[in-house]
């Protein structure tokens, strides 16, 4: 049912865990509909230096937050919030229909750990 | 790799005795049982013997028998064949909420078509409450189907109590027995049931085919009509190397049954002990006493069950669960709805089954391994914190 890459970022998924002092987390999900993924992003120079997650969810979304961060590790807060659920779906080799879901709890994470910083940046 | 299967409620290994009775009816015994030449008539006599064999393990008539594709054929034969058999009477029927699909679908098909269907809540141990029956009976009800033993969460319905409510009526009273037939000893006139749908699935026989009891004199409409096979009630050329398996299955099963219950009981036992003593946060489903031998069901806090299964699967170990995100309609479990499981508790749904090939060797593999498999998902999951769910 699911690809090899899948099982691969699900059987050992990268960049699972928090940081301490994050610059920016980020929450999407909902227990009641089985998938929570948390974002926790380090920001330097405008790029994602480091980023952690951690996910309560189904195998696509461990996997999908897996490669998300890894994806995102190093490229700029303006290329990471343009990582789209078709582009997390490809390369993990596609997902199945109704796991689509998934990727695009990866993205919206992401995207408002992105935001968490941006805000926090503007109020400082 | 070592591989343990707990996944009996889903389907279970054909036994070699079942099989050998098979073989020579695919091509030695070909010939069609309705044809009138010798051969034929031959076959048809042997087709008969099953029959005598299902129902002498339910303590039926071989008369009262209707062969089936599946458990849940026989559910769609047994709620839309006396719906519609008895239309004349009334247009409702009675069902619990933690039916199989087969009778859930079946029910909503029966809505469709302008019946009334009551669904009965259950309850926190999956249980049908006789009184509450008693007050959803109306003048216009003709059939209460609420099954035996749950395959979610393993609970057994108290069937006599709740058929003998509906005796007092009239009504009749159909359960689905797949969970329970080959795995408890089953009796129809203990459970006071004028219908009863079994598979040959839950008793080491082979997969496509199952059977319905009708009690004598119980009018079900057919849903396939054709030849008189089956005594009118359900056409089509008979599968007689299934018969010929469900048949031996069922012989085998008269005479096991009590012996692989003790073993089943005792095995769930040591599981469920292994999982209290190593595992935090879980919460077991179902009753604990009035439950199938082999069944184990319970939800673990802080952790998704497909994620569950997938990983035990990576160490040679089956299992199922009924959390949403395994459901490919992405809807937790109504047998855990049901049963008032918060819905993010359902989603650490998982389920074992245990099968009389499994020993406690395989128990143990399952401790050894089950602990630290829950605990890496919990290190992935934000929802736990501390060892505790958040």
């Amino acid at each position: 049912m699911y690809s090899e890459k899948v099982m691969d970022h699900f059987l050992q998924p990268r960049n699972m865990g928090v940081i301490d002092n994050p610059d920016g987390v980020g929450e999407a999900g909902n227990p009641v509909c089985g998938d929570v993924m948390a974002v926790y992003i380090k920001v330097e120079d405008h790029k994602l230096n480091d980023i952690k997650f951690k996910t309560f969810g189904c195998v696509a979304a461990i996997a999908v937050s897996s490669m998300v961060s890894e994806m995102a590790k190093g490229m700029s807060l303006e290329e990471a919030k343009d990582i789209s659920k078709k582009a997390i779906a490809d390369s993990l080799d596609g997902l199945p229909k109704e796991k689509m879901h998934c990727s695009n709890l990866g993205a919206e994470a992401l995207g408002k750990a992105i935001e968490d910083y941006e805000r926090g940046v503007r109020n400082r | 790799m070592k591989i343990v299967y707990i996944d009996h409620a889903s389907a279970t290994p054909v036994r070699p005795e079942v099989k050998e009775a098979m073989f020579p009816y695919f091509d030695k015994y070909f010939a069609n049982p309705s044809t009138v030449y010798d051969i034929g008539t031959r076959i048809k006599k042997e087709v008969d013997a099953q029959r005598e064999k299902v129902a002498d393990l339910i303590g039926a008539k071989g008369g009262e028998i209707i062969f089936t594709s599946s458990g849940a054929e026989a559910n769609n034969q047994a709620l839309k064949g006396v719906a519609l058999g008895y239309q004349k009477k009334g247009g409702h029927i009675i069902v619990s909420g933690i039916e199989h699909h087969s009778v859930l679908n079946s029910a909503r098909f029966l809505e469709r078509l302008d019946f009334e269907v009551t669904y009965l809540p259950v309850d926190g141990y999956g249980l049908v409450d006789p009184e509450r029956l008693r007050k959803s009976i109306r003048p216009e009800t003709t059939l209460v189907s609420i099954m035996h033993g749950n395959n979610e969460i393993g609970t057994i319905e108290p069937i006599a109590e709740l058929s003998s409510v509906c005796k007092e009526k009239g009504i009749l009273f159909h359960t689905d027995a797949v969970g329970t037939v080959g795995n408890i000893p089953v009796d129809v006139n203990d459970l006071g049931v004028d219908l009863l749908s079994l598979s040959a699935v839950s008793m080491c026989g082979p997969k496509g085919i199952g059977a319905l009891y009708v009690r004598e004199k119980t009018r079900v409409m057919p849903l396939i009509h054709g030849g008189i096979q089956e005594r009118g009630r359900r056409a089509g050329t008979e599968n007689v190397p299934g018969i010929m398996g469900l048949g031996k299955a069922a012989e085998l099963a008269k005479g096991e049954v009590r012996g692989k219950m003790t073993q089943l009981q005792d095995l769930r036992d040591a599981l469920r002990s292994g999982i209290s003593k190593h595992i935090s946060r879980v919460h077991f489903t179902g009753h604990t006493d009035q439950r199938l031998p082999g069944h184990l069901s319970m939800c673990f806090e802080a952790i998704e069950g497909e994620a569950l299964t997938f990983i035990l699967s990576q160490q040679g170990i089956y299992i199922n669960t009924g959390s949403a995100c395994a459901s490919k309609a992405l809807k937790t479990s109504p047998v855990l709805v049901a049963i008032s499981v918060k819905p993010e508790v359902a989603q650490g749904s998982a389920v074992f089954t245990i099968g009389s090939a499994n020993t406690h060797e395989d128990i143990t593999y399952v401790i050894n391994r089950l602990p630290r498999m829950v605990e890496r998902l919990r290190s992935y999951s934000p929802l736990w914190q501390n060892g505790n769910a958040r």
